[in-house]
């Protein structure tokens, strides 16, 4: 395994997570969500990720990969829950670190667990009563998993376009890195959005 | 059948300037394999996107399966599959089996035997062991036949390939091209694989936007090796 795997790509198993209905899972990262806000103080919230640390054990979560996944939500929540600390004291400063690295790990461990498949059906499901209002709940479906496929080819191409860099004696221009690699992602979405006309996708709507 | 009636399309370069491709082509196309050769920007491409309508002609009139593909894309492209150079555009799911149970979302409701299907798909074409395995990490042999799978498992009555063959090694070329050979559906194959183009039971020659030569296999490929050899 390479630092290009992504933490969240889905892994099959047969864990009691793995398991269990996608509403369970979907409907428990939702009442996470909710519980985060609502629950205030940072026992809470470190009760809360010891808890979320937990089902990503049962859910066999490839530690490795997964940590250097989450390494920039770490940084992160280490640099905002510093200086909350500094500014409002270390209560706020732990809750606000633990509630983002819960929220994120708990994301992690329902995308490891479940096939983009049935993330798709679930959420053309979920989205289907904002057909009224002009919602496609297919494109919806099919963006979410678009997502999903595109960040490991955006580090692949970030490596490749880092690689045409150092090789012409550009290591330490970002612009040698950040223009080339902006372009190459809209050339990238212009190809994709052909492919996708090509496959008919996403399906058309019922009438 | 693909039939191009003095269809041509108008394309801008990047200095801004217009120019019009394939203006005027007409032929017909019925038989079973059909090639088209010629060097890079000659507007192989384009043809091959006037069969499924990705570029509909602005010139004439382009019918495949007796659809126009001005006025009827969607239908088209429901039976004509494509097959791009770069894989990589083509898969748009995480896992190998996902990508597959796509392209039958429309045809088989049920997740269960979606995925059944789309696992049969990869058995038969050597991707059996690779279900899960994650697209960012097969090779671009193993994309390719990915890409191809996702295609033929929609069971079209045309295939267009543009240059499927391209980025890959000899092996895996060969692997593609067997697989192509026994597809069912009439296939439009746009290469530069002149082995493969003359293995077709007619070849166009494109040149600098036009069809310069239209006939079978052997005549036209001695044709572009005539026009391409260096003076």
């Amino acid at each position: 395994m390479s630092w290009l795997d992504p933490a969240g790509l889905y892994r099959p198993g047969a864990t009691i997570v793995h398991r269990s209905p996608l509403g369970v899972r979907l409907g428990g990262l939702a009442l996470l969500g909710v519980g985060l806000v609502v629950l205030r103080g940072p026992w809470s919230a470190l009760g809360v990720l010891v808890v979320t640390v937990v089902l990503a054990v049962v859910a066999r979560l490839p530690w490795r990969s997964t940590l250097r996944g989450l390494a920039p939500v770490l940084v992160t929540a280490a640099l905002v829950g510093g200086y909350q600390t500094w500014r409002r004291g270390w209560p706020v400063g732990v809750e606000l670190a633990a509630d983002l690295v819960s929220l994120v790990l708990a994301a992690t461990v329902v995308t490891v667990t479940t096939r983009a498949d049935a993330l798709l059906d679930a959420a053309v499901r979920a989205l289907r009563p904002l057909r009224r209002v002009g919602v496609d709940p297919e494109a919806v479906a099919l963006a979410i998993s678009l997502m999903l496929r595109t960040m490991p080819a955006l580090v692949t191409m970030a490596g490749e376009t880092r690689d045409a860099a150092r090789a012409r004696g550009l290591d330490r221009s970002p612009r040698a890195l950040l223009v080339p690699l902006a372009i190459r992602a809209v050339g990238r979405a212009q190809t994709t959005a052909e492919a996708l006309t090509a496959r008919n996708l996403p399906p058309p709507q019922p009438r | 059948m693909i039939e191009l009636e003095r269809a041509g399309v108008t394309v801008s370069a990047a200095d801004g300037t217009t120019r019009v491709l394939l203006h005027p082509t007409t032929v017909t196309l019925s038989e079973r394999r059909v090639a088209v050769i010629g060097a890079n920007g000659s507007g192989k491409s384009t043809l091959a996107r006037l069969v499924n309508g990705l570029r509909p002609p602005t010139t004439g009139r382009v019918r495949t399966l007796g659809l126009d593909v001005a006025e009827h894309g969607p239908e088209v492209r429901a039976r004509v599959g494509f097959v791009f150079t770069d894989p990589d555009a083509q898969l748009v799911m995480p896992t190998a089996v996902e990508d597959v149970a796509l392209s039958l979302r429309r045809s088989i409701p049920r997740r269960r035997e979606r995925e059944d299907a789309a696992r049969a798909w990869l058995e038969r074409i050597g991707l059996g062991d690779r279900a899960t395995t994650p697209v960012h990490a097969l090779s671009g042999g193993q994309k390719q036949l990915l890409a191809l799978a996702g295609v033929l498992a929609t069971e079209p009555r045309v295939l267009v390939c543009d240059e499927p063959t391209t980025l890959l090694d000899l092996r895996w070329r060969r692997v593609v091209d067997a697989l192509l050979d026994e597809v069912d559906a009439q296939v439009l194959l746009v290469t530069h694989d002149l082995d493969a183009a003359r293995r077709a039971d007619r070849v166009l020659l494109v040149h600098e936007g036009r069809v310069l030569h239209d006939g079978p296999a052997g005549s036209t490929v001695d044709a572009y090796v005539a026009l391409m050899a260096v003076r």
